[in-house]
């Protein structure tokens, strides 16, 4: 299966054409996905809390959104998901990479990593785990259940689930 | 002129348009002044309202405004860059420029001394930048709605705010009425 492109098909069944990102390692190959596919409009952000804001636009506009982060970006965007996703009840499907977990190889990820699901749990933000593969399947649902529900939604992809960082 | 006398003087061109507009101070002296579906009102996220105009800008084809401050644009600079590189033609970024931070007591920001927001939007390379002296600021602004060119609007005014009340309107009723207006 290749991932990035699972993913990237979900985002589009799911209706969904403005897709902020930035970049991780572990995410280019996906960002590179959503930026060939002329069903999503892919406008890169400077910092986290900046392409929540365009998404916030977006959605007002009638766009369906999303945003691609990494975890450490948690403890930039929490004033912006409290202040302006979750106050004003808009739906927003966070993809991030969860640095710091298993096969990470730089030590200082890990000191994101060990807040990453404490600070969503206190958000309140329901939060998915990939870990295998196979976790992907339930993507399409996670999507259909964020706009239901129009709450930000974590899904945290970790090293495991993107196969590792290769030969290390 | 402070912000609020520019407001009232381009309340009858705004009322036309989706307008975002900037947290604290700014937000409730057009709340008061002429408040319309049409407007978004940030209640927090400072810094935002640049990025959230031109999300909607980018999403759909009526013309927005966003009515930003120096000292918000100042916290996030990354959106100029982002502007200028993802062009939308119905979108308008007006930055009231009063050289403070005024919804917390007018301390002053670095816009009042050497750095020049026009200067750094034209860096980030955006094409249309316009400053203007606050007096201008009604024919810049239909100007640049005229023109179906993206804007970045920089108005030079005094420092200064207009007692007016806090906004109270539940924020889901501020979104799902803009929403509708957008939409209408």
């Amino acid at each position: 299966m290749n991932i990035d492109k699972k993913i990237t098909d979900d985002l589009v069944a799911n209706d969904i054409s403005f897709v902020t990102t930035v970049p991780c390692k572990q995410l280019a190959g996906v960002i590179e996905e959503i930026d060939q596919r002329e069903e999503i409009f892919h406008i890169p952000s400077n910092k986290e809390d900046e392409g929540m804001g365009l998404c916030a636009g977006a959605f007002m506009g009638g766009k369906r959104p999303a945003i691609i982060m990494q975890n450490t970006a948690i403890g930039v965007t929490i004033n912006t998901l409290a202040t302006l996703i979750q106050y004003y009840r808009m739906p927003l499907p966070m993809l991030i990479s969860y640095r710091g977990e298993l096969r990470e190889p730089v030590a200082c990820q890990v000191e994101m990593a060990v807040h990453t699901k404490a600070l969503l749990a206190q958000m309140n933000i329901p939060t998915y785990h990939f870990h295998t593969q196979a976790d992907v399947e339930e993507l399409d649902m996670i999507l259909k259940y964020t706009f239901m529900c129009n709450k930000p939604v974590a899904i945290l992809t970790d090293a495991n689930f993107w196969g590792g960082y290769g030969d290390q | 002129m402070i912000r609020s006398e520019i407001l009232r003087e381009i309340a009858p061109i705004l009322r036309d348009q989706l307008v975002v507009c900037n947290i604290g101070i700014p937000s409730q002296e057009l709340h008061a002044i002429d408040d319309q579906p049409t407007n978004f009102y940030m209640l927090g996220t400072m810094g935002l309202a640049s990025s959230i105009g031109l999300g909607l800008a980018l999403a759909q084809s009526k013309t927005v405004i966003a009515i930003d401050g120096d000292g918000s644009v100042l916290t996030n600079l990354g959106t100029l860059p982002t502007i200028a590189n993802n062009v939308a033609d119905n979108f308008i970024l007006m930055i009231i420029d009063n050289g403070s931070y005024g919804s917390t007591g007018d301390q002053p920001t670095y816009t009042g001394k050497k750095t020049s927001l026009a200067g750094m939007a034209r860096a980030a390379g955006c094409d249309n930048v316009v400053e203007v002296m606050d007096v201008d600021t009604g024919t810049a602004l239909k100007a640049a709605i005229a023109g179906g060119k993206m804007t970045i609007m920089v108005v030079k005014c005094d420092s200064g705010n207009a007692k007016m009340p806090v906004i109270t309107m539940d924020p889901v009723v501020i979104r799902d009425r803009f929403m509708k207006a957008v939409e209408a």
